[in-house]
């Protein structure tokens, strides 16, 4: 029963890690940069969901809408004017930037609402399920994140799939200039890529901080690292990976924080992520691509 | 002298070994004239420590072709084995500069040995795979070192993993108290040291990329496939550079651990790897003078900010996204060159037209 437990709350932070991981592994499918401001657009969602709720007294439906609307112009203003301009170039120029605009974002966040942590309210209200006893407690947290990430894969899924835009992105990771000779616009699918991105990392930011209820500037840097180190585990620039990669990076850090040790736990899961990569050098579901001279 | 000099590669390190021991005997001057206030002073080893690392990432990074994220742990594991060996030889030898080196080759050959260890299965990997594995091992590096419990008695070294195990006789001291990290820290480190430091790690960086081994590393960056075809064994240069890079790390960290009195593994985050990084790109990319200018500038610059508080470090982001923009962007560039351009037209124009005139 214990580790049924165990198994549920890891795959409840794993689908966390999951959603943002989603956003790492789509703007690195079709930009090919590793964006390390993404863990702090969750942390200004975190924020915008908690100032709706605590200080205009909305619900919560309402905060989260409009946490993934301010994100969604984030993502695109954070393209637009950081990233676009130095497309092209040397990859380390890209990410240098990126770096620029994470520490921008957590001083930002710093000057605007201040160091001291804030205790985030839970956007669910209901009671947790106990089973047998009280062995197994399923909270409301754990349902509604669960819920929220199978739809939200889903949901990416068939978007990719089905429609014009989600087949115009793949065919821009896939090939760019091919894309474009297409007549596909390469700008619009890049800046839509940003927005769906950022917009899941808001969902994200409120799902954390629910379930870790301490907000502060510095909230999103840790899950962003874990994040990306969950799609770099699914194979960097595949969906299916990053939640793959998402979950089961969950499931490691509960089981092995119960199991092997508290302390070491952040240890365990960057040595599984270093055995993951030694098997397979381009993660579970990672293509692998044939070098040509 | 003359024929020396007109070698490009001889005068470029003539000219960085210049411009670094010209600015060091500045700051001595002021240092003894009293010029210097003591915060400015305090900030001095760190530097040499900072440009030590800029210049030994810069060799990794520029030179070699491959991303770390992950240096600061190097710089972690040479802090705290300098720590140890300086307080466990502190009554073996009496000369603080002795047991200085001694304890900065100790944390360096501990560093390249983790390099080495790290190499193994990280030299396998490529570019965006490599970096994450360095940012993982970083990671670990941070991790183990905060768990790390290393207590000094009359019988010896005692080490252990959990916070109990460690039973001092009298007298004893813990050297590494887990999360609480090393305190009371003996600061024997000074800036003629680290001066030293930044003369030996130019010599050995500049004299690795002009060696034989140098334009072998440069020939993998720049193809690695047609570097293998002509017989260079990739794998192997590799490893050497980033052995090298670590080991100058581990240095770097010894410098920089004993001139603090307390110091915790958590200093040696991905905020540390990532902010030498920057040093090494805005400096340029293989370009060892480069390194020690933008790091020099870059870590004054937000100490020198201090005055202005909270917009302090939302400054230095916007002043470093402007200057990625600005180097690095084709808009930009182009947009120069116009104006470089028209104006050059312009100034022929008025020439001529004066010309004319006449």
């Amino acid at each position: 029963m214990q580790v049924l437990q165990y198994l549920i709350n890891g795959v409840s932070i794993g689908s966390v890690y999951a959603i943002i991981a989603l956003g790492y592994t789509m703007v690195y499918g079709i930009a090919k940069m590793l964006n390390f401001a993404h863990g702090d657009v969750i942390m200004v969602g975190a924020y915008i969901s908690f100032c709706v709720t605590n200080y205009m007294g909305l619900p919560a439906i309402v905060s989260i809408l409009a946490a993934m609307v301010v994100c969604t112009v984030l993502g695109i203003l954070i393209e637009k004017l950081a990233y676009k301009p130095l497309r092209g170039t040397s990859s380390l120029a890209v990410l240098i930037t990126a770096i620029g605009v994470s520490y921008f974002l957590q001083n930002a966040a710093q000057l605007i609402w201040g160091t001291a942590p804030k205790s985030f309210t839970s956007i669910v209200t209901f009671k947790p399920f106990s089973f047998a006893d009280g062995a197994l407690v399923i909270t409301g947290e754990v349902i509604i994140t669960i819920a929220v990430s199978i739809l939200v894969m889903v949901g990416l899924t068939l978007f990719t799939g089905k429609t014009r835009m989600g087949k115009a992105m793949r065919a821009v990771s896939e090939d760019r200039d091919a894309a474009q000779l297409m007549g596909i616009n390469v700008n619009q699918t890049i800046s839509m890529t940003f927005a769906i991105g950022s917009a899941l990392a808001a969902i994200a930011g409120v799902l954390l901080c629910s379930t870790v209820p301490t907000l502060q500037p510095t909230t999103g840097s840790m899950p962003g690292i874990r994040a990306f180190t969950a799609a770099v585990i699914g194979g960097i620039g595949s969906i299916p990976g990053a939640m793959l990669g998402g979950i089961l990076l969950g499931i490691i850090e509960t089981f092995s924080k119960k199991y092997i040790s508290t302390e070491f736990s952040d240890a365990i899961v960057f040595a599984v992520l270093i055995l993951i990569l030694l098997v397979k050098p381009t993660g579970l579901l990672g293509k692998q691509v044939q070098e040509k001279v | 002298m003359k024929k020396l000099l007109s070698n490009k590669t001889t005068r470029t390190n003539t000219i960085t070994y210049l411009v670094v021991t010209i600015a060091f005997l500045v700051m001595q001057i002021l240092s003894s004239l009293g010029m210097l206030g003591s915060a400015t002073k305090g900030y001095l080893v760190p530097l040499c420590a900072y440009i030590v690392m800029a210049v030994s990432l810069n060799l990794l990074v520029g030179v070699c072709g491959e991303l770390s994220l992950g240096h600061a742990g190097f710089m972690g594991i040479g802090a705290f084995t300098g720590i140890v060996v300086a307080a466990v030889l502190k009554n073996v030898i009496a000369g603080d500069v002795l047991r200085l080196i001694i304890a900065m080759f100790a944390g360096g050959i501990m560093a390249g040995c983790f390099g080495f260890l790290i190499g193994i299965p990280a030299l396998r990997l490529r570019g965006d795979y490599l970096a994450i594995v360095t940012l993982a091992f970083g990671e670990i590096l941070k991790n183990v070192i905060g768990n790390l419990y290393i207590g000094l008695d009359s019988e010896g070294l005692q080490v252990a993993f959990s916070a109990g195990s460690v039973e001092l006789l009298e007298g004893g001291k813990m050297l590494l108290d887990g999360p609480v990290g090393a305190t009371g820290i003996e600061k024997i480190s000074s800036f003629p040291m680290g001066f030293v430091l930044i003369l030996f790690t130019l010599f050995v960086v500049l004299n690795l990329i002009n060696s034989k081994e140098g334009r072998a590393i440069k020939a993998v960056r720049d193809n690695r496939i047609a570097a293998e075809s002509v017989g260079i064994n990739v794998t192997a240069f590799r490893m050497k550079a980033f052995v090298v890079s670590a080991f100058l790390a581990g240095m770097a960290g010894v410098l920089f651990g004993l001139n603090i009195s307390s110091l915790q593994a958590s200093k040696f985050n991905f905020n540390t790897s990532i902010n030498i990084l920057v040093f090494v790109v805005l400096g340029g990319m293989g370009n060892i003078l480069g390194s020690v200018i933008s790091a020099t500038v870059l870590y004054i610059l937000p100490e020198a900010m201090r005055g202005l508080d909270d917009l302090r470090m939302i400054l230095y982001a916007v002043v470093l996204i402007i200057v990625m923009l600005c180097t690095w962007s084709p808009g930009v560039k182009n947009f120069m060159d116009r104006i470089r351009t028209s104006i050059r037209a312009k100034l022929r124009k008025n020439g001529k037209e004066a010309v004319n005139n006449e």
